[in-house]
C-alpha cells in the first residue's frame, strides 16, 4: 500500500497544482462558481449529467489505453479504434432493418468487432514487419478518422441536415436515458466494463500475465507465458472497449454519428492523459478520468458565465501531463515497451 | 493534362513544411531525443506565422515571431524531457495538447474569433523568381516563384548534413545521442547538446508551420498542421535519420500531397485523398522497417 500511495503522491501534488493554475485563471469567486456549476450544477443538475456523461466516454477511452499499457504496448491508436467504433454502430443502428434490440445488440458487437480488428491491424504490423506500435497505431488513426468523415459527409449523410452527419439511428434502438435526466444508460455498461478490467486486473490469470508482460518480457517469456497470444489478445481487448465506446457515444449522447463528435473534443488524448496521471494503476484510473471530464465540463462553465475561454481546460490538462512525465515515464520504462 | 503547372508548382509548397520539420527531427533523433511533438511545434508556428504578420503587416517579421516561438516551444520539451527527465513519448503527448489548446485558446483571446481567421493584413512571404528558368515548360513552375522557405529548406538538408558530418559541434551532437556518460568524461554537458537540438528543431517546425500558414495561404485554422509533424517523423524513421535520403522522400510525399490536391479537382473527395499520405507511410515503413530491427530512440 505504501508503494501505491508513492506512486500516486505526486499525481495528487499535480492535481492540487492544476486546481491553483485553474484559480490563477480564474482569480475571481465569481469564475470558481461558474467552474462548479458548470461542471456539477445547472438547472435540474443538467451541468452534472453532461459531466457524466463526458465521463462515461472517458472512463472508456482509458480503460482501452490501460488495458495496452498495462501490458506494456504503446498503442496509441484509442482515436481511430473508437471513430470507427462509432461509424460502424451508426452504420447498423441506421440500416439493418431489424427489431430494436437485435439493432443494439449487433452495433454493439458490430463496434467491439471492428475497433477490435483495426487495433489488431497495428499489432499485426509490428510483428510482422518491426514497425513500432508507437508508430502504426498512431498512423493508423488517419485513415480511420478520414473514412468516418467521408461516410458522412457523402455516402451516407443525413441529406436533409445542413450539418455533416449521418441519418439518425432506428429511435427505439438508442440507449435508454436515467428518466428526467440527460444521462444514458451507456455509463453503466461502461461502468461494469471498467470494474471488470479492475477487478480481473488484480484476480485473473491473464491479467497477471499481462502485467508481469508489461513489466519485463524476458520474464514472460521465460516462466513460458503464451506472449504472442497475450500480445494480441490485449490488442484486440483494448480495441473492443475502444469501439464499445464509440457505440455508446453514438447510440446515447448523440443517437447519430456526427463529423469531429469523437476527435474534437480530444477524447482519446485525454483518455491517455488520464491513465498516465492515474500511472497506469488500474483502479486510479477513473477518478483521473472523472477529474478530467469535470475539468472540461467546468471549463465550459467558465466560457459561458465568466467568458473564460473553454480551451483553458485543455492548457491545464497538458499542463498536468508535462508535469507527470517524469513520474508517469518511469512506469513506463519499467516495462520495457515492446511487448513481445 | 495531369502534370500540367498548377501541380508541379504545387510540389515544393508542400514538400517544404514537411521537409523543415524532418530536418529538426532527424536532429533531436541524433541526439537520442524521441521528440513526437513536431506536430505542436509546426501548429505553434503556423500560427504564431499569422499574430507577427497581422501586427507588422510584414511577412518576414511574422517568420521572426513563428522562429521565436518555436524555439520557445523547443525549450519548452527540453525543460521537461531533459532538464526533468521525463519520458520523451509523454512530454511529446503533454506538447501536442497543450499546441492544441494554446493556439486555440489565443485565437479567441487575441482575434476574438474561432475556428479560422483570415485578414487582408497576412501577407505571403517573398517568393524567388529565377527569371528565365521560368520560362522554362513545367521545370520552370517547379523551380521559380516558391516561397524563400523552399529554398532554405533544401538548403539546409546539406548544411546540418554538412554540420553533423564535419563540424566539432556536430559531432558532439552525434556523440551525445549515443553515449552521455562518454560525453561527460571529456567535459561536453550531454544537455546542452540535447537542448539546443531540441531548440533547433522547434525552431524548424515553426518555419514549416510558417510555410503552411503564410505562404501556402494566408490564414490560420485550428489544427492546420494537419498530421504533417507525423509524417516528418515517419520519413525521418525510414531513413534512418540521414538527411540525404530524407530530401528526396519528403520529395516523394510531397508529390503523392500534390497527386491527391490534383485528385480532388478531378472530383474525388478530400478525405479519401487526404489519408492516401497516411496509408502510403505505413506501407513504406513496412517494407522499410522488414529487413531492420526498430531503432527506437527512448
Amino acid at each position: 500500500m505504501t508503494r501505491t500511495l508513492r506512486k500516486v503522491a505526486l499525481p495528487i501534488g499535480v492535481v492540487a497544482l492544476g486546481l491553483v493554475l485553474l484559480l490563477a485563471f480564474a482569480p475571481t469567486r465569481e469564475a470558481v462558481l461558474a467552474f462548479l456549476n458548470g461542471a456539477f450544477g445547472g438547472r435540474n443538475n443538467f451541468n452534472l449529467y453532461s459531466t457524466l456523461s463526458r465521463f462515461a466516454i472517458l472512463l472508456g477511452v482509458a480503460m482501452s489505453v490501460l488495458v495496452s499499457f498495462r501490458a506494456g504496448l504503446l498503442n496509441i491508436g484509442a482515436e481511430g479504434q473508437l471513430v470507427l467504433g462509432g461509424l460502424t454502430a451508426a452504420m447498423i443502428g441506421v440500416y439493418l432493418p431489424a427489431p430494436p434490440l437485435v439493432v443494439t445488440v449487433s452495433a454493439l458487437l458490430g463496434a467491439m468487432v471492428v475497433a477490435a480488428l483495426w487495433a489488431m491491424l497495428a499489432g499485426l504490423i509490428e510483428r510482422a514487419t518491426n514497425v513500432p506500435l508507437l508508430i502504426g497505431s498512431l498512423l493508423l488513426n488517419y485513415p480511420a478518422v478520414y473514412l468516418a468523415s467521408y461516410f458522412v459527409s457523402h455516402p451516407f449523410r443525413d441529406v436533409n441536415s445542413g450539418a455533416t452527419q449521418s441519418f439518425r439511428i432506428l429511435r427505439e434502438a438508442g440507449l435508454p436515458r436515467f428518466t428526467g435526466t440527460i444521462l444514458d444508460y451507456g455509463i453503466v455498461l461502461i461502468g461494469i466494463t471498467a470494474l471488470v478490467v479492475i477487478v480481473l486486473e488484480r484476480t485473473s490469470v491473464f491479467g497477471y500475465r499481462v502485467r508481469m508482460q508489461g513489466y519485463s518480457v524476458g520474464f514472460a517469456r521465460a516462466s513460458g507465458f503464451p506472449t504472442r497470444r497475450l500480445y494480441y489478445r490485449t490488442l484486440m481487448i483494448s480495441g473492443a472497449i475502444a469501439g464499445m465506446t464509440g457505440f455508446v457515444a453514438v447510440f446515447g449522447m448523440n443517437q447519430r454519428f456526427i463529423d469531429g463528435m469523437l476527435t474534437a473534443p480530444l477524447y482519446a488524448w485525454t483518455g491517455i492523459a488520464a491513465v498516465l496521471m492515474a500511472a497506469i494503476i488500474p483502479w486510479v484510473t477513473p477518478i483521473t478520468a472523472f477529474f478530467f471530464a469535470a475539468l472540461a465540463t467546468g471549463a465550459i462553465g467558465m466560457e459561458r458565465s465568466v467568458g473564460i475561454p473553454r480551451e483553458v481546460g485543455q492548457i491545464i490538462q497538458a499542463i498536468i501531463v508535462l508535469y507527470l512525465s517524469g513520474v508517469a515515464g518511469k512506469m513506463l520504462s519499467g516495462r520495457d515497451g515492446k511487448g513481445r | 493534362m495531369f502534370f500540367d503547372s498548377a501541380l508541379m508548382d504545387s510540389i515544393p509548397r508542400l514538400f517544404t513544411p514537411v521537409l523543415l520539420a524532418a530536418i529538426g527531427s532527424a536532429l533531436c533523433e541524433r541526439v537520442n531525443v524521441f521528440n513526437i511533438a513536431l506536430e505542436g511545434m509546426m501548429l505553434i508556428g503556423a500560427f504564431f506565422a499569422v499574430v507577427g504578420t497581422y501586427y507588422t503587416g510584414n511577412a518576414l517579421a511574422g517568420l521572426g515571431v513563428a522562429m521565436v516561438a518555436g524555439a520557445l516551444s523547443g525549450l519548452v520539451f527540453a525543460y521537461f524531457g531533459v532538464t526533468r527527465g521525463g519520458d520523451h513519448i509523454i512530454v511529446s503527448i503533454g506538447f501536442n495538447v497543450l499546441a492544441i489548446g494554446l493556439t486555440a485558446f489565443l485565437l479567441g483571446q487575441i482575434f476574438g474569433v474561432s475556428g479560422q481567421f483570415d485578414d487582408p493584413r497576412i501577407v505571403q512571404l517573398p517568393r524567388i523568381d529565377l527569371g528565365p528558368v521560368a520560362d522554362i515548360p513545367l521545370l520552370g513552375d517547379f523551380l521559380s516563384g516558391q516561397s524563400i522557405l523552399v529554398w532554405f529548406a533544401v538548403i539546409m538538408v546539406f548544411v546540418v548534413h554538412w554540420f553533423l558530418k564535419n563540424h566539432k559541434y556536430g559531432l558532439r551532437l552525434r556523440a551525445a545521442g549515443q553515449n552521455d556518460a562518454a560525453m561527460r568524461t571529456v567535459g561536453v554537458s550531454p544537455e546542452a547538446l540535447k537542448t539546443s537540438a531540441l531548440i533547433t528543431c522547434g525552431t524548424l517546425c515553426a518555419m514549416g508551420g510558417a510555410q503552411l500558414s503564410i505562404s501556402n495561404v494566408t490564414l490560420y485554422t485550428d489544427g492546420m498542421s494537419a498530421g504533417r509533424g507525423w509524417i516528418a517523423l515517419v520519413i525521418v524513421m525510414m531513413c534512418n535519420a540521414r538527411l540525404l535520403w530524407v530530401l528526396p522522400t519528403a520529395l516523394l510525399f510531397g508529390l503523392v500531397d500534390a497527386f491527391g490536391f490534383r485528385m480532388q479537382g478531378l472530383g474525388l473527395p478530400q478525405q479519401l485523398t487526404e489519408s492516401v499520405p497516411y496509408v502510403l507511410a505505413i506501407v513504406v515503413l513496412m517494407l522499410v522497417f522488414r529487413n531492420r530491427r526498430a531503432r527506437l530512440a527512448r
